[in-house]
């Protein structure tokens, strides 16, 4: 590092205008082949829910492509007034050989300095999740918090900034 | 100081409790050093798809112009070895000129402007180089603590080539008697809170018509670090 990093500031409460999009929770259309919603809350450390946070998402296609052959990869949206998010997508493939399939995530809100990021893992994939360099980090008992559970629609995953049951959020 | 700023990358700590957001939504653990993969050395390329013609202009967004004093805000997104981040995604966002956003949350008695949306967007150009027009932003009061005042701010967005580089800020203004007493502002440390301020820039006012300020970002992570390797060329 040659040059100073520009401080990281709140993204506040007045974001709903400027950042969210209508395409932006599609990383996929409505009707890809594989597509899956993945569903969440935030909620606070008084396990209240978080209605004025953004969650965006970063992940590979389903052969483990990141970015390039025409795979947006991003997803963004805005939480509702009860804290829920969801974004359209597909579970990613494998980026690299011993790593388990993953999402890495940001958490924007007011009341967050900086954004907070985590990884979604899929419960799915229990062998390979035992052995990811990053999961195996992480606190056997707060590893369950990075996992998303399976619903009828695809899989859950919520977040939860503070308190009972923390989110394991990384240094990056 | 060292204490409260555990890293010397002189980003806010997450708790801060003089902002008083950050009481309940402050992680009380600590981050998790994690080895990055590829996922977190890559990043979206949000292109022309997210850019309207007349996005860079928040002046000519509507029917009139806003009211307020016209600005220029310009500068160069740079990586951490000062390098610069070309056709990358700027989103900016901000209030009018008396203070107040056009969202409904937002409950300071200051007149809402039906010429001013105050969200802009660009890419960078190949040296890194982005520039808006807009105004001059309002102070505005909240809530945090008795006779609060946020200096005057526009909100930016930026994304790099890494989700390592994914980096909200806000661009102060030189020399703003609110900073004092602004706990965003000052939840950076010392030393590090000048980067945030953009400079009068003479040199890119226009005459009779607009003044000017710069704001050059650089963004931190370890996403530079692909860029020069294959994987990076066949994302590309
Ligand atoms: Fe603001």
């Amino acid at each position: 590092m040659n040059v100073h990093a520009t401080p990281s500031q709140t993204v506040g409460p007045f974001f709903s205008h400027a950042l969210p999009w209508p395409g932006g929770p599609l990383v996929v259309g409505e009707d890809a082949p594989g597509a899956v919603w993945l569903r969440g809350t935030v909620t606070d450390g008084a396990a209240e829910p978080v209605p004025d946070a953004l969650v965006e998402t970063w992940q590979a296609d389903a052969g483990g492509r990141l970015s390039g052959s025409g795979f947006r990869g991003f997803g963004r949206c805005p939480t509702a007034v009860d804290g829920t998010w969801a974004i359209r997508t597909v579970k990613p493939g494998t980026v690299g050989a011993d790593e388990a399939p993953h999402i890495a995530v940001s958490v924007f809100a007011r009341g967050l300095l900086n954004r907070v990021v985590t990884r979604i893992y899929f419960a799915d994939e229990p062998e390979r999740n035992a052995a990811d360099p990053a999961l195996v980090r992480v606190d056997p008992q707060r590893r369950a918090t990075l996992v998303a559970e399976p619903a009828p629609d695809g899989y859950r995953f919520d977040i939860r900034l503070q308190g009972e049951g923390e989110t394991v959020f990384f240094d990056v | 100081m060292s204490e409260l700023y555990p890293d010397e990358s002189a980003q806010p700590p997450l708790a801060w409790p003089a902002y008083r957001s950050t009481r309940l939504r402050a992680p009380s653990r600590p981050l998790t050093v994690m080895p990055h993969s590829r996922t977190e050395l890559t990043g979206p390329v949000l292109g022309d798809g997210r850019v309207g013609e007349l996005d860079h202009d928040l002046t000519r967004q509507h029917a009139g112009e806003p009211l307020g004093e016209r600005i220029v805000v310009h500068g160069r997104l740079l990586d951490g070895d000062g390098r610069p981040v070309p056709h990358s995604l700027v989103e900016v966002w901000q209030a009018n000129s008396a203070g107040r956003y056009p969202h409904d949350g937002d409950q300071h008695p200051a007149p809402h402007d039906p010429n001013f949306t105050g969200v802009g967007r660009c890419l960078t150009d190949a040296d890194g180089h982005y520039r808006f027009v807009t105004v001059k932003p309002g102070a505005y009061p909240w809530r945090n603590h008795d006779n609060a005042w946020r200096p005057a701010h526009i909100h930016f967005s930026l994304f790099g080539r890494a989700f390592t580089q994914r980096l909200i800020t806000q661009m102060y203004f030189p020399g703003d008697p609110l900073f004092y007493q602004d706990p965003i502002y000052n939840s950076v440390p010392e030393g590090a809170r000048e980067r945030m301020v953009s400079a009068f820039d003479l040199s890119e006012t226009v005459p009779e018509w607009a003044l000017a300020y710069r704001f050059d970002l650089v963004l931190g992570g370890a996403g530079a670090v692909f860029e020069d390797t294959s994987v990076f060329e066949e994302d590309e």
